[in-house]
This record gives structure tokens, C-alpha cells and sequence, in this order.
């Protein structure tokens, strides 16, 4: 439940950025800096609500930046994940369901790709097709995906010789057609889990790749790439490195939360385990 | 035992194939001239064309790959283009950096992890328990590389215990080994308080509690042993993103290790070192998940007889 809601506070923020956000994120204010051009803490303290968060070492709002930083997090998070669940669920379950040749050689390629450190993987992949939300997007899915089709390949095998199933056949359903309606039907709780779940490890994925330089590229704000902005100052403006990481740890958070609760509501196996 | 070992050795060469492979193909797609990147900005068309030549690079993609792989199964990675030192050179002074590194992730991962998931276990549904769970999963949520500045600025800056970055001591691994180990000690203690949750509830448990064993004894002889297997098999599963966690916590400390080297190349599109690099930590995935297997023989007597 606080999963839930903390999900639905950070998509409702990041839809209203332009409203809740103070100021424009890539405007830079004159009083933005200190007199010797120094970015300035929180005006909190001081009783003003001119710059809540402060601002960073081009005199911009942090808490506008963080605000519309959510918007990058959360579209690569979940359009990621839902390419990642897409891709996984079609290859574990033709693994899974037909067997023979074409499971070896579908499981045989995911082993490889899991043996693949991740964050390399990703990260060959963008220099060959350029940083930009989209490209992002599709490197995360397409390293992603091995851990859903693991896990639906797994399940699908456990399925395929279950009663219902050599039912259906011998009632005369082809075998796509089974695998559809009898067996995808079935994945429908793994799917959902995994695709909250999933989406806390691609915002992580996301915020990785952006703080080693090759995410989401400025002046588009993202969580990441504020931070990596933000290291070579985190002694004298540590707020510029703080906020952003505790926006991804709550998104990353609020994810686990929701997934693990969403879990224990469809596998009642599990519940108060995990 | 030495058979299943073998057979495990084998069936992981076409694995290391396939990622050479796919490591090569992505390479020869980077849009760098890896000819123009040896010569330098400076030379002429003709001399870019001479070395094309000389380093093969004008031949098709598949006989490349083989005279690479043929030089790499004799142990030559081939030549940095950036730094124009040997890539094996290279990869060998950056690998005791890693390594002690992952040793230390490693420690800080069980060492916290597991008491944790059994505290967790034993107190089930109490202030313990919700505690150290909530604290897991902020912990399994927490980036890396953030985690790193903030105890840089904490423990490094504000309250100067541990050098600001650098190596040489045992003091300079603590701050990177406590920032790539914290966030697999959350996982791990999750883990371990289901895994030692399914155990508690069996009969063999009850029994050893009947017969009058003390808590301490039933956890140790009895739960432990069995909740580890599962764990084992999840920790093999880890690696390939522990190493990822690895890389980022090298560019936070800088730290010499083979992530940053992989960085530097990926970088600078220095494709021999790119490959190097990649091949090389595949390997050690490869590698750690045998070396898992193995341990998971030694702990779970069913696999050792083939059950």
C-alpha cells in the first residue's frame, strides 16, 4: 500500500513538474550563485521559498531539476521494462512450450547474454548507437530481458505437461493456441510482478549509465547525470548530490515496495517472506 | 564430483564464444575508424590506409574475428590503440585492484547480510524484523555510485577516518569495499530471512527443538546448513551485476581496476582494449559462477551424488 502510493506520488509529480516545479529547470539565476560564483544551499533556512533545494553550479533550481528529472527516470524505468517483459516473456515461453532445437538454441543465446556484465553490455551498446531517451530505452530492454525470459522459461516447462494443457490438445487446440490461452494466462502474476519489480532495476540501470555519462544527455536533467555533474564539488555543494540520489533511492524504493507487496497479494505462498 | 566439474568446464567454452563473438560484431558497428584512432588525427588518407592494412582491418568480419581469436587463445589481447601498450600489460596490473575489491564487496555483503537475515528470521514480525527488512530494501534501492560520494563525504571529508580516494593501505579499500558490498548485504539479508524462514518451519527443525537443542545450536547445525543452498544458487545469479556495481564504484573512488579500464576504452573507442576488457571480465563471471558451483557441491551433499 505505501508502495502503491509512493508509485502514484512520483507519477503525479513528474505529470505536473511544470506546475509544482518553482522555476524553469534550465533557466540560471543571477542570485542563483553566491558573489563569487559559488552555488548556493537551501534558502529553507533562511525563510525564503526562492530556492527549497538550492541550486547548482550554473545558478539553476535543484528542486525543478529533480522535479522534471523524474519525467526521464520514470518514462526509460517503465518503457524499458515493459520492452524487457515483452522480449523475455516471448523467448522464455517459445523456449519453454516447443522445446527441441529451438529451446536449446533460445536459452543457449540468454546464457550467453547473462554472462554479459551488465553495465558493459549497455554501455558498448549506446557508444555504438548514440545516448539519446530512446536509445537508453532500448539498450535497457535488450539486456534486461534475459531475467524475465529465465524466469517465464522456468515456468512455462513447468506447465506444458500439466493436465489442463494435454486437455486442450486432445480437444484439438494447436499448439499456439494453447500456449496462448491456457499457458500465458497462467504467467499473468509473474508477469506483473516482475514488471513493477523490473522497473526499479531500470531506473537504477538508468541512473548508472547517465552518471557515467552515457545516459540521457544535458541540458535534459536526469537524476544521474546531476549527480555525475555534481562529483567533482560534493564537498563544497554535497545538497547537489544528496536530493538527486535520494529521488532515485525513493523511485528504486517505492517500486520494490509496490512489487514485493503486489507479490504477496498474487502468490499467497510467499506471503511475509520477502 | 571431478566429472560434473569437467562437464560444468566445457559448457561454459561455447558461452565464451558466443560473447566474443557478440563483443566483436557490436565493435565492428562503433562509428570510430580504428585505423584513424592508431594513426592519429595527423596522418595522411595513405598512411590511415598502410596501417588499415597492416592491423587486418581491411579484411571481412569473420576472418578478423578468427586471427583474433587465435591470438587471444595464446594469451595476446593485442595492442592498445589510445595508450599503445600491450592490452594483456594492461588488464594484468588492473586486475589485483579488482579483485581486492571484490573480495572486500564481497565480505561486506555476507558479513552484514546474513546475521541480518537471520536476526530478521528468528524475530518474525517484530520491531527487529520490520527494522531490518525496511532497511534492506532501502539499501537494495540505494545507487551505488551515490552511496559511494556520501560516505566519501561522511567518512572521508566531514569526519576524516578514511582517505578521500587513492590506494595503497587497507584503509583506502574500506570506503569502496563498504560501497560495493552494502547494497548485496540488503539483498543477501532478504534472502537469507526467506530462505531461513521455509527452513524453520520443517520437521526436522521441530524435532531438533524437541529433543531440547538450544536456539543457537538449531540455527547453526541445522538451519544454516540448508538455508545456504539457495543462496549459493542466487549469489551465482548476482555476479554479472555485482561486477556492473564493481565498475561504478571504481569511477567513484577512482580506483585503477579493470571496470575503469573498460570505461577508459568504451571512452576513447579504443577497440583492442574494449575487447580485452570485456572478454576478460566475461571470463571472471564465468569463472565465479564454476567456483560457485563448486562451493554448492562442497555445502549441498545431493548434487555431489547426483541427486
Amino acid at each position: 500500500m505505501v508502495g502503491a502510493a509512493l508509485v502514484l506520488l512520483l507519477i503525479l509529480s513528474a505529470l505536473l513538474a511544470p506546475v509544482l516545479a518553482p522555476h524553469d529547470p534550465a533557466d540560471q539565476f543571477r542570485d542563483g550563485l553566491t558573489p563569487d560564483g559559488q552555488p548556493i544551499p537551501s534558502t529553507l533556512l533562511e525563510g525564503s521559498l526562492r530556492f527549497p533545494l538550492g541550486t547548482d553550479a550554473n545558478g539553476r533550481d535543484l528542486l525543478s531539476r529533480i522535479l522534471y528529472g523524474a519525467r526521464v527516470s520514470l518514462v526509460v524505468g517503465v518503457l524499458a521494462n515493459a520492452l524487457a517483459v515483452a522480449l523475455g516473456t516471448l523467448i522464455g515461453s517459445i523456449a519453454g512450450y516447443f522445446g527441441g532445437l529451438l529451446e536449446s538454441v533460445l536459452m543457449r543465446f540468454t546464457d550467453v547474454m547473462m554472462a554479459f556484465p551488465t553495465l558493459l553490455l549497455a554501455m558498448t551498446l549506446v557508444a555504438i548507437l548514440k545516448p539519446s531517451m530512446w536509445i537508453i530505452i532500448v539498450v535497457i530492454g535488450a539486456v534486461y530481458w534475459t531475467w524475465i525470459a529465465r524466469v517465464v522459461y522456468g515456468q512455462v516447462v513447468a506447465l506444458r505437461d500439466r493436465d489442463f494443457v494435454i486437455a486442450s490438445r486432445a480437444l484439438g487446440a494447436g499448439r499456439v493456441y494453447s500456449l496462448v490461452h491456457h499457458i500465458l494466462p497462467q504467467l499473468v502474476p509473474t508477469i506483473i510482478i516482475w514488471g513493477t519489480l523490473g522497473i526499479a532495476t531500470n531506473v537504477m540501470l538508468e541512473a548508472s549509465l547517465s552518471y557515467l555519462g552515457i545516459g540521457v544527455q544535458p541540458p535534459t536533467p536526469s537524476w544521474g547525470g546531476m549527480i555525475q555533474q555534481a562529483q567533482s564539488y560534493y564537498r563544497a555543494a554535497p545538497w547537489l548530490v544528496i536530493f538527486p540520489g535520494v529521488a532515485i533511492m525513493l523511485t528504486v524504493f517505492a517500486f520494490n515496495l509496490l512489487g514485493d507487496g503486489l507479490r504477496d497479494a498474487l502468490d499467497p505462498m510467499q506471503v511475509g517472506k520477502l | 564430483m571431478w566429472t560434473y566439474l569437467a562437464r560444468r568446464i566445457i559448457q561454459t567454452i561455447p558461452v565464451l564464444f558466443g560473447i566474443s563473438i557478440i563483443t566483436f560484431v557490436l565493435i565492428y558497428y562503433l562509428p570510430a575508424d580504428p585505423a584513424r584512432m592508431y594513426a592519429g588525427p595527423s596522418a595522411t588518407v595513405a598512411t590511415v590506409a598502410r596501417i588499415r592494412h597492416e592491423l587486418g582491418l581491411d579484411q571481412p568480419l569473420w576472418v578478423q574475428y578468427i586471427d583474433y581469436m587465435g591470438r587471444v587463445l595464446h594469451g595476446d589481447l593485442g595492442f592498445s590503440y589510445r595508450k599503445q601498450v600491450d592490452v594483456t600489460t594492461l588488464i594484468l596490473g588492473r586486475i589485483p585492484y579488482t579483485f581486492a575489491l571484490i573480495c572486500g564487496g564481497v565480505f561486506i555483503e555476507l558479513a552484514i547480510g546474513l546475521p541480518v537475515g537471520i536476526i530478521s528470521a528468528v524475530a518474525r514480525g517484530r520491531l527487529a524484523d520490520r527494522l531490518g527488512m525496511i532497511l534492506a530494501l532501502l539499501g537494495v534501492s540505494a545507487p551505488p555510485f551515490w552511496l559511494g560520494l556520501m560516505l566519501l563525504y561522511w567518512f572521508g571529508y566531514l569526519i576524516p577516518i578514511f582517505p578521500l580516494g587513492g590506494t595503497g593501505t587497507p584503509l583506502h579499500l574500506v570506503l569502496p569495499a563498504l560501497t560495493a558490498g552494502l547494497g548485496g548485504a540488503a539483498w543477501y539479508a532478504r534472502m537469507m530471512r526467506s530462505s531461513a524462514l521455509d527452513i524453520l518451519s520443517t520437521d526436522y527443525v521441530r524435532t531438533a527443538r524437541a529433543k531440547g537443542l538450544s536456539q543457537f545450536l538449531v540455527l547453526m547445525r541445522h538451519m544454516l546448513p540448508n538455508a545456504l543452498n539457495p543462496i549459493i544458487t542466487m549469489a551465482g545469479m548476482d555476479i554479472p551485476w555485482f561486477i556492473g556495481g564493481v565498475v561504478l564504484v571504481e569511477q567513484v573512488f577512482d580506483w585503477p581496476g579493470l571496470g575503469r579500464l573498460a570505461v577508459e576504452a568504451i571512452e576513447t573507442v579504443d577497440v583492442p582494449l574494449i575487447l580485452g576488457t570485456v572478454i576478460v571480465t566475461a571470463l571472471a563471471v564465468v569463472v565465479s559462477g564454476i567456483l560457485i558451483d563448486v562451493v554448492q557441491t562442497i555445502v549441498d551433499p545431493r548434487i555431489r551424488h547426483g541427486q
